[in-house]
């Protein structure tokens, strides 16, 4: 048993390996810089660090006010996204009505489209919908690109939790609102929280739409990519691994209530 | 009558958030897909068609959405199966294994350029080991298997963490008592995952499938951090002809037709997977 | 107690974006599809525009999403963008679309700075007006490793190099190391179209568009592709030669000197610049043009002129010069101070201009929007021919139809060194 045991742990231990180990690579090579980028055999670990290019991102001009719009914006799509996708989810859920599968691909649409070859009709229309570079709009278009998230995923949950306990509290008095708000929603609670970290990490790392969406108003990732697909590798590995830093800080926040119930017999 | 409206009710603003902000663009851009100089018609798409690319675009295009969305759904199953049987450090080993969740394109492009190039850290680890003596062309129009594998290989490990993540929450409403009740009878572990777990997450699987099909359908960023000009794809093919030949209605024309596979691959598992009215909570 | 803090947060976060977006809602704003790199952004931000009376935002982006970014602006009736400074490339794509003003005036009052007359020129892009000005210039080059040199075919000289003679010296370095380590920019994002319509089919013969299908160009193509035997296969996943050359991966390459200079400043003393080969037609090189333009209707005009006039005054060209390593567009000496990288770029794009056999070929002109497909001909020739190995002569053929089909639809003349037309460009 403790055998098996051991193998077990082993195995977890190669899959976060397996994560680890290439997210490794991208910081040797931002504190490594040009001598890790050009060097055979590459160093599993750099000989020197250096915060130099690390730092001068941190001194570009605008930078500290993308971020705060950047999070802004990854904040807004989060909540917008809560909002329209959980009704759209348990309604898919809980009945069956007409036009429902219409509905799931309608919802896909907005993946299933390319988004870049809509850019041009779509940035006239946020335009003319005075949305144009405002951190709203920005906000609006990540909703749309988050929702088949946020609507597919939370009807997979809503499918799971028993009709019978809604049932049950609607016995004990509950109206069919409060029901769905005290007794699925707990149950729901993971649910959610993947929807929060899909739109979130979405909206934080989408670059075209924000590029094209905006032109004062930035949102970091935004402002740093249109800089850095023309930059030195070297930025590019420093400005790669900025990135990466507030939305991984998110899913940490947030990946307890992932495990917010324990099965429902575990109660 | 109340009831029969609510789901309408519940799904409409969805619907007119969509309908107002993405739907007026998408019907133009369609349309431009079939508008040629001498009106309505396909000409877009004999172009399209008759392009040098189009044809390895479409293949590569199936084999890697053939062979990256399966391995991953399998992966991330066993994944979160593995996850179920870990008590403390539960929720940080999860972390860990959806941070490439959060990386950009851009980041996750170079990690596995830096990984797979000439002289990157699989030649160099090669190297060390005394496999290899010189830095390896792995990733050029020579070796278009390797160059495939390694496009697989990055866009799984980038893009799996997204059916995790759907998978772990979906498992959470398993009750765990249908299982300890097999158990009790002897069923072995494999045949209370075949028989008992995995149809109970049916609707969670199939979530992740649709959702993974469609972007696997839509990737290309790391695609081309990789492939260079040697892996084309429907997708990168669409944005060549948006943004370097200048020809939008091209553009447009791939463009409808990776949404009619998306579309096509999504009708395919909402049968496949379907579950019936009477079997639902 | 929870949820407080996180209305606190938004809030907080929500009026400090709305102030810091007050503070420069007077700014000039000047988009970019040139500088666009993380250190060219930042010296222009902070060096370049540093003088200049105003306050400017200077906004680069890629050119994609710049083009349709201003489209959008141009056809949402939004005026956000003042100025656009970007390749002549790019400003024709935008100028059919009526986005941008015509600066006649303005062409006429800067007169006085001495503008090269055939850049000037460039500026109309093919229309009756003068749609930009020119800002910054820049060509192509070679850049080798010292590591090379010693495999030099006997009696070449670096700064007359023919193309027979690039092709011994890479099959020398294979020879000797093994590999192959010439170099072309031909990545998803690469240059390498300009190549071949500025470099290798002038050189073989003298033309470009009228010469397309000639035997010249068979014998062009098919050299190239003996070439490309001693080129290092990543050349197609290569967009910047310099991380390349910087790597070690390329010891011979060609490439934009935006796209060479890092390589050329980081390590001055391990290599040496010259120009790209000759061929029996002479030494084909493109120049190239950044614009800076107008937009239509701009929210401030003025303003936009005032920068203009300062980014063309030959003080602020210099200057230019010298932080970002683009050339200037007026008559202004280049100081003796620059950093040896960019001396030595100097000095091959000297050494190209002034070659006894040197032959310049303009930008593709007059295409407006067609110019992405007219790219796409040379390319799609590249890839058939060099990639896969079809027959020379039926690919140019074919190629050779669609590419009069363009110069037909954009009935654009011929531009140097194609003899002049009258109406569109004819494919012998």
């Amino acid at each position: 048993m403790s055998g098996k045991r051991a193998l077990y742990l082993a195995g977890i231990a190669v899959v976060c390996a397996w994560v680890l180990v290439p997210l490794w690579f991208i910081a040797a090579n931002a504190l490594g810089g040009q001598a890790v980028i050009s060097a055979w055999p590459k160093p599993f670990i750099p000989d020197a660090f250096s915060l130099v290019t690390l730092g001068e991102f941190l001194a570009i001009e605008g930078v500290f006010r993308a971020m705060l719009i950047g999070i802004e914006v990854a904040v807004l799509c989060t909540i917008f996204s809560v909002l329209l996708g959980l009704p759209a989810g348990y309604a898919l859920a809980r009945y069956t009505f007409r036009g429902a599968n219409a509905f799931r691909l309608m919802v896909l649409l907005t993946r299933a489209f390319p988004v870049g070859i809509l850019a041009l009709p779509l940035t006239v229309g946020f335009i003319r919908l005075g949305l144009y570079d405002t951190p709203l709009g920005i906000a609006l278009m990540h909703t749309a690109l988050a929702l088949p998230f946020a609507v597919l995923v939370s009807a997979s949950l809503f499918q799971a939790i028993p009709r019978e306990l809604e049932e049950a509290a609607w016995v004990f008095g509950c109206s069919p609102f409060q029901a769905a708000i005290r007794v699925v929603m707990p149950l729901a609670l993971p649910g959610v929280s993947a929807v929060a970290i899909f739109a979130f990490v979405i909206s934080w790392n989408e670059v075209f739409a924000a590029s094209v969406l905006s032109a004062r108003n930035r949102t970091l990732t935004a402002y740093l990519l249109a800089m850095l697909s023309e930059s030195p590798l070297t930025y590019q590995f420093a400005g790669g691994l900025l990135l990466i830093v507030p939305s991984v800080l998110f899913i940490f926040l947030v990946r307890k209530h992932l495990f917010a119930m324990w099965g429902i017999a575990s109660r | 009558m109340r009831g029969r409206n609510l789901p309408y009710l519940l799904i409409a603003p969805a619907v007119i958030f969509l309908a107002v902000l993405f739907f007026i663009p998408l019907v133009q851009t369609i349309a431009l897909a079939f508008e040629t100089r001498s009106g309505p018609g396909l000409g877009n798409f004999v172009r399209m068609a008759d392009d040098l690319n189009f044809h390895d675009a479409v293949v590569n295009t199936f084999r890697f959405v053939g062979l990256a969305v399966p391995l991953q759904l399998a992966a991330a199953l066993g994944m979160a199966m593995m996850l179920r049987h870990l008590g403390k450090g539960r929720d940080l080993v999860l972390w860990i294994w959806t941070i490439p969740l959060g990386l950009s394109d851009l980041a996750a492009g170079l990690i596995w350029l830096a990984i797979l190039n000439d002289k990157g850290y699989l030649a160099s680890l090669l190297f060390h080991l005394g496999i290899v003596s010189e830095p390896q062309s792995w990733l050029t129009y020579e070796s278009p298997f390797a160059l495939f594998v390694a496009v697989v290989i990055a866009e799984f490990w980038r893009a799996t963490a997204i059916v995790i993540v759907i998978l772990v929450a979906g498992l959470q409403l398993v009750p765990k008592e249908y299982a300890e009740a097999a158990s009790v009878f002897g069923a072995s572990p494999w045949r209370i995952f075949t028989r008992i777990t995995l149809p109970l997450m049916k609707p969670s699987i199939q979530s992740a499938l649709i959702l993974r099909t469609v972007l696997a359908f839509e990737a290309f960023a790391v695609v081309i951090a990789i492939g260079g000009r040697n892996f084309p794809v429907l997708v990168s093919e669409a944005y060549n002809w948006q943004n370097f030949n200048q020809e939008p209605s091209v553009a447009a024309a791939y463009a409808v037709v990776v949404m009619g596979l998306s579309l096509a691959a999504t009708a395919l598992w909402l049968r496949l997977l379907r579950t019936p009215a009477e079997q639902r909570g | 107690m929870k949820r407080r803090t996180a209305l606190r947060l938004s809030a907080a976060l929500l009026a400090a974006t709305l102030a810091t977006g007050e503070a420069c809602a007077a700014d000039l704003v000047f988009t970019s599809g040139a500088l666009a790199p993380v250190q060219e952004a930042q010296k222009m931000r902070t060096i370049i525009l540093k003088d200049y009376i105003g306050t400017v935002s200077f906004l680069p982006d890629e050119p994609p999403a710049m083009l349709t970014r201003l489209r959008a602006e141009f056809q949402g009736n939004a005026r956000v963008s003042s100025v656009v400074g970007a390749n002549d490339g790019d400003l024709a794509v935008l100028a059919p679309t009526g986005a941008l003003a015509p600066i006649d005036d303005l062409a006429a009052q800067l007169a006085g700075r001495g503008f090269a007359p055939d850049l000037m020129a460039m500026g109309k892009l093919g229309t009756e007006h003068q749609m930009y000005i020119p800002w910054m210039q820049a060509t192509y080059f070679m850049v080798a490793n010292k590591k090379a040199l010693p495999y030099l075919p006997a009696g070449a000289d670096l700064n007359a190099l023919t193309f027979e003679q690039l092709r011994a010296w890479g099959e020398a370095v294979q020879k000797a190391t093994g590999k192959r380590l010439v170099g072309f920019p031909a990545g998803p994002n690469g240059l390498m179209h300009r190549f071949f319509q500025g470099f290798l089919l002038p050189s073989y013969t003298g033309g470009v568009v009228s010469t397309f299908k000639s035997a010249d160009a068979e014998k062009a193509w098919t050299e190239f592709a003996a070439l490309w035997k001693t080129v290092t296969p990543n050349s197609t996943s290569i967009n910047f030669m310099q991380e390349s050359l910087l790597s070690d991966d390329v010891w011979i390459g060609f490439d934009h000197v935006a796209r060479l200079l890092g390589a050329l400043e980081k390590r001055p003393d391990d290599f040496v610049a010259f120009p790209a080969p000759a061929g029996p037609k002479g030494r084909g090189w493109m120049p190239v043009v950044v614009g800076l333009s107008i937009l239509k209707d701009a929210p401030d005009p003025a303003g936009a002129r005032a920068l203009i006039s300062y980014l063309t005054q030959d003080t602020t060209q210099l200057i230019t010069a010298r932080e970002v390593g683009f050339f200037p567009t007026v008559r202004a000496t280049l100081p003796p101070d620059l950093s040896p990288g960019l001396k030595m770029a100097v000095s091959a794009i000297q050494n190209t201009g002034g070659a006894k056999d040197s032959l310049a070929a303009m930008l593709p002109s007059g295409l407006g929007a067609k110019g992405g497909e007219f790219n796409k001909v040379f390319l799609d020739t590249f890839q058939r021919v060099v990639l896969r190995g079809e027959p020379v002569h039926e690919v140019l053929a074919r190629q050779g139809e669609t590419l009069q089909r363009i110069m037909t639809d954009a009935n654009a003349p011929c531009w140097k060194p194609d003899p002049a037309s009258s109406g569109a460009c004819q494919v012998k």
